[in-house]
């Protein structure tokens, strides 16, 4: 069943007029017939959860907001999308604008949010054109700015791209930047709920998130409620890549097991050259990496679903994390300590430089990790490494310091033979490029 | 009398009544110093400011009488504000006292050991942290991070090396002086505290960048390496300024004035901001009316050999944490010259080490 992405391969769909004919904005219309709170209170029926990567109730995120008498309030789109494997909101705002915009619309009436921001990752050069097209045509054809279809309710979206950084994507960092000011985290307590853009009260809502209020409204919150398993309710979009032989992003239901998704020809058709499984980051790749035996089977010894309930079975000591979707896969050629190694790199460029364990640590991570992956490495590095990402966790300002320090810590949790091997092994280890392996295979069929 | 209700807080054993809406931090201040924690960053005089370092962290054992439940991660203390039963452990927990000392390590890494030629030591708050949390060694084996060295103008110079980005001084030029001189460059560990296309930095109460800065990366052009804080005489004195409340501290050898800086408190927090003519130009002891001698906490280094204002103290920590406090290292015991069978006024001429050799 597909809820988001059912129209998307209508030609002209990114278009006002195909997307109208379509069946577009009709829950725009069906809204401003409705109270906000009414908006809410379905939005809390459907049991939508964030799909940033925290997986925070939407209806519930949305009760918390502040709402003082003459104070404006504002609804932020985070379309921020820069964790490395994530790139469903891209999919999403290239093709199917005006889904965003739709379900924008409702969310801003719902808020009482009459000026709107998209903050945009900067990297995403081409789709803020794409989103001003479409909030261009809608506006054209009275669905944004004044007096929208005679309700009485004004919205503005505005297009803010951002500079390029990774921090940005964490809403009070987002709302500094929104600001113009260098994007670093704000301390919470007070929450954007309370203070956000310009101090007033905000919400920071994930595209896809934003996107799923239309299915929300046109079905009513209840039926999409029934929707799913447990608290994961509705469809979720997953963008998988590494070794598949058919990566991409997929609608999927949330009842979906993980060898399904990656094995079976409706979704991601296997492994190429019919390569083992070795891990997995299933929610892009801030969340601990799985090996293939704990990737497939839950702590319980139950097949592992696509959902947030399933993947975190287990905690992190045999579970992981849904988180943005991100589902990056491994077969047997890759190296675990190559890879944690590129995204602890990856989290020292994009630290903000804050806070001392975030600004300090994940640089020190990345030397260890290099060291040991070049085969210059020792075994009490290994340890060393353990006890460094242990002291980033849970002591920063934001969770940037947990992003970074979860995929080595679920690294050497479960692989740490490789790391040894390494070590053990520093010539072969110098001379094996694992990241090349496979190309080089490809280079030889066709020579 | 204010109608502001009061919130009971336990600070390692310790109860005070603050009103609603005060920090940790600064309810454990009231408690006493034996009970307050370390801040690198937060600085009560300056908006905003806390919350950085992550020296301050601190553990919530319970949360309030109405939801009695932990707090999972720990907090930072500047920026948490206080709930009525609220229970904290500060040096009475190993997380705390771990995670601490993980900062300390992080912050080495970047922050050369130099105190023998800084012109902070006795004054770097570093220095106590270290001296207090950290460990005797590093595990850190990479090249650390270098800066090319800024001038600020003529009587400021940053040291970028030195420097532990705890925005203090960013925040000084932006809510002291209303005007933004300096800012934060690039971002993670090359992260760097820097003007305009090398502008200096030109207000008229710019000079307290220099005292709100922990370490010694920004130092008084005017007094920087001419003399070491210990050997100076620290005197309260006033002048009649335009600009400023002219009430200082200056620090005296013999009747020459070395250098002038506000007055701290307790907290080697600023008591009232001064303006860059008492600070830099005002250098003679006649521009001054001497108030007396300053009182100068004991804990530090520059209180050695001045009385005035002594007080017997009374060795309250072990008390109130039920152990003795955590010392990174303890003088008395590692030290080779301290062996009270030898005198030392019986050695002709200075002693040497090899007077204090066990196997002589």
């Amino acid at each position: 069943m597909k809820l988001l992405l059912e129209n998307a391969h209508i030609e002209g769909i990114r278009f006002f007029e195909a997307y109208r004919k379509h069946g577009g904005y009709r829950s725009v219309e069906k809204a401003l017939k409705m109270s906000p709170a009414e908006i809410v209170e379905e939005v809390k029926k459907s049991g939508l959860r964030g799909r940033g990567g925290a997986g925070f109730p939407t209806g519930l995120k949305w009760s918390f907001l502040a709402k003082p008498e003459g104070i404006p309030r504002h609804l932020v789109c985070n379309a921020d999308e820069s964790e490395p494997g994530t790139f469903k909101d891209r999919y999403l705002m290239e093709f199917l604008p005006h889904l965003l915009i739709e379900g924008l619309i409702t969310s801003s009436y719902a808020l009482g949010s009459n000026a709107t921001y998209i903050y945009i990752r900067g990297e995403y050069a081409w789709i803020p054109d794409i989103l001003e097209q479409a909030i261009q045509e809608a506006k054209n054809n009275g669905f944004l700015g004044k007096n929208i279809l005679g309700s009485g309710f004004d919205c503005e979206i505005y297009v803010h791209r951002g500079a390029g950084a990774y921090i940005c994507g964490e809403e009070t960092a987002l709302i500094e930047s929104l600001e113009g000011k260098r994007g670093n985290p704000r301390i919470k307590p007070p929450f954007p709920a309370v203070q956000g853009v310009w101090m007033r009260p905000t919400v920071v809502n994930n595209v896809e998130t934003l996107a799923a209020i239309v299915p929300i409204i046109n079905m009513g919150g209840e039926e999409y409620g029934k929707i799913g398993v447990g608290k994961s309710t509705g469809t979720k979009l997953i963008s998988a890549c590494g070794n598949l032989n058919k990566p991409g992003v997929y609608e999927i239901p949330f009842d979906l097991s993980v060898e399904d998704f990656i094995y079976s020809d409706e979704w991601c058709g296997g492994i190429p050259k019919g390569k083992k499984l070795k891990a997995c980051i299933p929610g892009g790749s801030s969340v601990p990496i799985l090996p293939a035996n704990l990737l497939l089977t839950t702590a319980k010894g139950e097949k592992r679903l696509m959902n947030y309930e399933s993947l975190s079975d287990g905690g992190f000591q045999t579970g992981s994390m849904l988180g943005s979707g991100g589902f990056i896969v491994l077969d047997e050629d890759q190296c675990v300590v190559k890879h944690t190694m590129t995204l602890a790199h990856f989290y020292m460029h994009e630290s903000c430089g804050q806070c001392s364990p975030c600004r300090e640590g994940t640089g020190w991570m990345w030397r260890i990790l290099k060291n040991i992956e070049q085969g210059k490495g020792k075994m009490e590095d290994i340890d060393l490494l353990w006890d460094v990402q242990r002291r980033i966790e849970g002591n920063t300002i934001c969770p940037l310091g947990d992003a970074a320090a979860w995929p080595v810590a679920a690294a050497i949790r479960h692989f740490r033979d490789e790391f040894e091997w390494h070590v053990l092994n520093p010539e072969e280890a110098q001379v094996r490029n694992f990241g090349l392996a496979h190309y080089a295979d490809e280079l030889l069929i066709q020579n | 009398m204010s109608d502001q209700p009061l919130f009971k807080v336990t600070i390692d054993n310790v109860t005070v009544e603050v009103p609603a809406g005060t920090t940790i931090l600064q309810a454990a201040r009231q408690a006493g110093p034996e009970v307050a924690p370390p801040a690198m960053c937060y600085y009560s005089k300056l908006e905003g400011s806390g919350g950085k370092c992550r020296t301050c962290l601190v553990e919530v054992s319970k949360g309030s009488e109405k939801d009695p439940r932990p707090m999972p991660k720990l907090v930072a203390s500047c920026r948490t504000t206080v709930m009525d039963g609220m229970e904290v452990k500060n040096y009475t927990s190993e997380r705390v006292l771990d995670a601490r000392a993980g900062v300390v390590e992080f912050l080495l890494i970047n922050h050369p050991l130099d105190c023998p030629i800084c012109d902070q030591a006795g004054e770097c708050h570093l220095q106590d942290l270290a001296y207090e949390h950290g460990k005797a060694g590093t595990r850190y084996e990479f090249q650390r991070r270098t800066f090319e060295k800024h001038t600020l103008g003529d009587k400021i110079q940053l040291h970028m090396t030195r420097c532990i980005l705890c925005y203090r001084c960013v925040m000084v030029a932006d809510q002291l002086t209303k005007k933004r001189e300096h800012g934060v460059l690039d971002r993670g560990e090359h992260a760097e505290i820097t003007s305009y296309l090398e502008k200096n930095l030109d207000n008229e109460f710019i000079g307290n960048v220099i005292d709100v800065c922990p370490v010694g990366a920004l130092t008084d052009k005017t007094f920087r390496f001419k003399n070491r804080v210990w050997f100076l005489k620290p005197l309260n004195a006033h002048r009649d300024c335009e600009k400023c409340c002219g009430k200082v501290t200056l620090w005296n050898r013999g009747d020459e004035v070395f250098r002038v800086t506000a007055r701290k408190d307790q907290w080697g927090e600023v008591e009232d901001w001064i303006c860059n003519d008492c600070r830099f130009d005002k250098k003679k002891t006649s521009d001054w009316v001497i108030e007396g001698p300053r009182e100068i906490a004991r804990h530090s280094v520059i209180s050695a050999n001045k009385y005035i204002g002594l007080k017997k103290p009374t060795e309250t920590i072990d008390e109130v944490i039920g152990k003795k406090p955590r010392l990174f290292m303890d003088i008395n015991k590692v030290s080779g010259v301290n062996r009270k069978d030898i005198d030392l006024s019986l050695i002709e001429g200075p002693a040497h080490s090899i007077d204090f050799d066990k196997d002589k």
